[in-house]
């Protein structure tokens, strides 16, 4: 074991992993972060925490982490590299580690554009892959990223995201390899919906041997309606919403489509758990958190796992 | 070359209505050749502020004048004759220039004319792309000739991000991914195993983060 | 306002189909209002910023453009050039709050003599309703 992850123990002993998301409140209410770490508890292995997601301004990913650890959850932390410089990133690392948190995801974040600072300066002092690169320094060498030797160096299991969906396509297994050799030890895909075309990109993964060096958790969110499913196919960038998709909901009367969603989204849960290469699921249930449960229950994802 | 254009008006207009002398400097390099602050646009603006002036019934008594450079100290120096006779400078060289004026003759205003913007060329006619993002030390050799700095949004490194999409950025359709068009070229180029490399943590120190910079040719001072 | 207001208005007019009209139109005996004077250019292309806004500049209370019709450019697209230099001036106009309304771009053909008096008498009626060029009245109204 590199670390001391409850994310790594379940990986290394070969059973599929679930994580789910937990988006921070726009105001200082812990209880809105208890509700949702409660919910999920018992149904996922570990919880993300988003950072400033779409870069609107929400509570800081480190101290709802806290808040969740406190809970006995085990927290993902969260960072972009949008809002942070190199001292900041590692500061919060530090700062994490020394509440217990021990597993984080590295990512470049998106632009600020499109949240509500649009007038804000951004970082990018460093990318995903340079903050993959010195979180493993760190790890493997005990030294911050500037070379200086640290007393206690957190030991952080290293996730990334990727987007087998964004262009070009012949880049997103060359890029994925490069965050393998950054050191990254597990990656969460950005929303499935085109099941062949993901099907296509595990597949080159496969014949490049890269499942072997890393964990791939598929990334899983279902469809509250026809209108977000036609959001996220027309205004969401790097999103593949096929029509199969939209045609399926489309279907369906107004007052069951939630239900098609969720079935949706177990069913591909079942497929997928078949896909080689596929470590687990990560459940993004957008603003419907309490949707994880009855989705984990009924892909059959229960019990979960008891490390220590 | 530096690529700059005129702020609103309505700005320039108040920022030198306390003035009733202003000499008007253009210059005739960069700004001339992206139509912000030549002799034709000192010209323009001059007509512009002066019936400003006399629509508010303000008297306003204006000299053009444009210079070769004006980021020279020599050519800065041509208006010391009559500089005295202005109360304000209104530069519609680019912000170096206008810099210059303000370290030249500090018991005068110097007043931009122009939103200095970036370091770019032209793409057609009336318009100009940014290129280059003056980082202090250049990659482009290991970038298949494209910067990433100053045209990928996120000045990503090791890009491209997951919104790439069709060839056009996040941030807008209207802006190429940068990262898209390194991977064009390193395909034309036939050298696609260079994107494995890792590109490590930029020293940004040679940037604007190492504060102002400058840059001494020993051969060359005199 | 005094009703006796008589603007001054300056037509920079092509030196081809419309110069040619304006011409014919004095031999004709059609006549147009004496507000307006005639600048005759080689090409509306020839025509600058800085020569719409001098006329502002020096008292014109409208300005407009007599071109050859669109695709009719004996320069092939002076006519066009012209549009879009206009419509630069026309915002620095507004940001001077002189008004882009006394700024005019107009089109005329061969053999269209009486068109070329009829313009002339709507650019009279329209500046004389629009009251002088706040330009020259501004120090006056400052004055007062
Ligand atoms: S790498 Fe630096 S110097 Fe080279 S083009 Fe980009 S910003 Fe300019
Ligand atoms: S889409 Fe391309 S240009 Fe835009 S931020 Fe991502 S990699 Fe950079």
């Amino acid at each position: 074991m590199k670390t001391e992850s409850k994310l790594e123990k379940i990986l290394e002993s070969g059973q599929l992993a679930v994580t789910s998301e937990a988006g921070p409140p726009r105001g200082a209410e812990p209880e809105v972060i208890r509700k949702k770490g409660e919910m999920l508890k018992a149904y996922v292995d570990c919880c993300n925490v988003t950072d400033n997601q779409t870069a609107m301004v929400r509570v800081c990913s480190l101290a709802s982490c806290i808040i969740l650890k406190q809970m006995g959850l085990s927290p993902i932390l969260q960072m972009t590299a949008r809002d942070r410089n190199r001292l900041a990133i590692q500061a919060d690392i530090l700062g994490a580690y020394a509440f217990g948190i021990n597993t984080m995801l590295c990512l470049t974040g998106d632009h600020q554009s499109f949240g509500d600072h649009p007038t804000a300066a951004n970082v990018f002092d460093l990318d995903s892959i340079q903050m993959i690169q010195g979180v493993n320094k760190i790890r493997q060498e005990g030294t911050f990223m500037g070379g200086a030797k640290m007393t206690l160096a957190p030991k952080m299991f290293i996730g990334a995201a990727a987007n087998p969906f964004a262009d070009p396509f012949e880049l997103r297994v060359m890029r994925l390899a490069k965050k393998i050799a950054a050191g990254v030890d597990f990656i969460q895909t950005q929303c499935i919906f085109n099941m062949d075309k993901f099907g296509k990109w595990m597949q080159m993964i496969c014949d490049e041997g890269l499942d072997q060096k890393v964990h791939i958790l598929a990334g899983i969110t279902p469809m509250k309606g026809l209108g977000m499913a036609r959001y996220m196919k027309n205004k969401v960038p790097g999103m593949d919403v096929p029509d199969e998709v939209i045609n399926r909901l489309k279907g369906v009367p107004k007052e069951k489509q939630a239900d098609e969603g969720i079935t949706m989204a177990v069913e591909q849960i079942q497929q997928l758990k078949e896909m080689k290469g596929v470590h687990g699921f990560h459940i993004m249930a957008i603003e419907w958190e309490e949707k994880v449960p009855e989705i984990v229950e009924r892909a059959g994802l229960l019990p979960r796992p008891k490390v220590d | 070359m530096i690529v700059a254009e005129q702020k609103p008006l309505k700005e320039i207009i108040a920022m030198t209505s306390p003035f009733k002398k202003l000499l008007i400097v253009g210059c005739n390099e960069c700004v001339t050749v992206c139509h912000a602050g030549g002799r034709k646009e000192v010209e323009q603006l001059a007509a512009a502020l002066a019936m400003a002036a006399q629509k508010d019934g303000r008297p306003l008594e204006i000299k053009e004048v444009t210079l070769e450079r004006c980021c020279d100290p020599e050519y800065i120096e041509q208006v010391r004759p009559f500089i005295d006779q202005y109360e304000a400078v209104l530069s519609c060289a680019c912000s170096v220039g206008t810099q210059y004026f303000a370290d030249t003759y500090p018991t005068k205003w110097a007043l931009p004319a122009l939103n200095t913007s970036f370091m770019g060329g032209s793409l057609a006619q009336g318009i100009w792309a940014e290129r280059c993002a003056g980082c202090g030390n250049c990659i482009l050799h290991e970038t298949g000739g494209i910067c990433p700095i100053a045209r990928c949004s996120k000045r990503m490194l090791n890009g491209p991000c997951g919104g790439s999409t069709g060839g056009h950025c996040e941030v807008n359709p209207d802006i190429p991914c940068g990262w898209q068009l390194i991977w064009d070229r390193l395909v034309a180029l036939g050298r696609t195993p260079d994107y494995a490399k890792i590109m490590a943590a930029k020293d940004w120190n040679t940037s604007r983060d190492g504060g102002p910079r400058k840059i001494v040719r020993e051969d060359l001072t005199i | 306002m005094s009703e006796a207001f008589e603007p001054t208005i300056i037509a920079y007019t092509c030196h081809f189909c419309p110069y040619e009209m304006a011409d014919k139109a004095g031999e004709q005996g059609l006549s147009y209002p004496t507000n307006v004077s005639i600048i005759e250019v080689p090409c509306t292309g020839r025509i600058d910023v800085i020569h719409l806004l001098r006329a502002f500049q020096d008292g014109a209370d409208g300005v407009y453009v007599v071109a050859c019709k669109e695709g009719e450019c004996h320069h092939k697209t002076g006519n066009l050039v012209a549009k879009k230099r206009l419509q630069y001036t026309k915002k620095i106009l507004d940001d001077l709050e002189i008004g882009s309304e006394r700024l005019e771009m107009r089109y005329i053909m061969t053999g269209e003599v009486p068109h070329f008096a009829r313009i002339a008498q709507e650019m009279t009626d329209k500046i004389r309703a629009l009251g002088p060029n706040p330009v020259k009245n501004g120090g006056a109204a400052h004055k007062a």
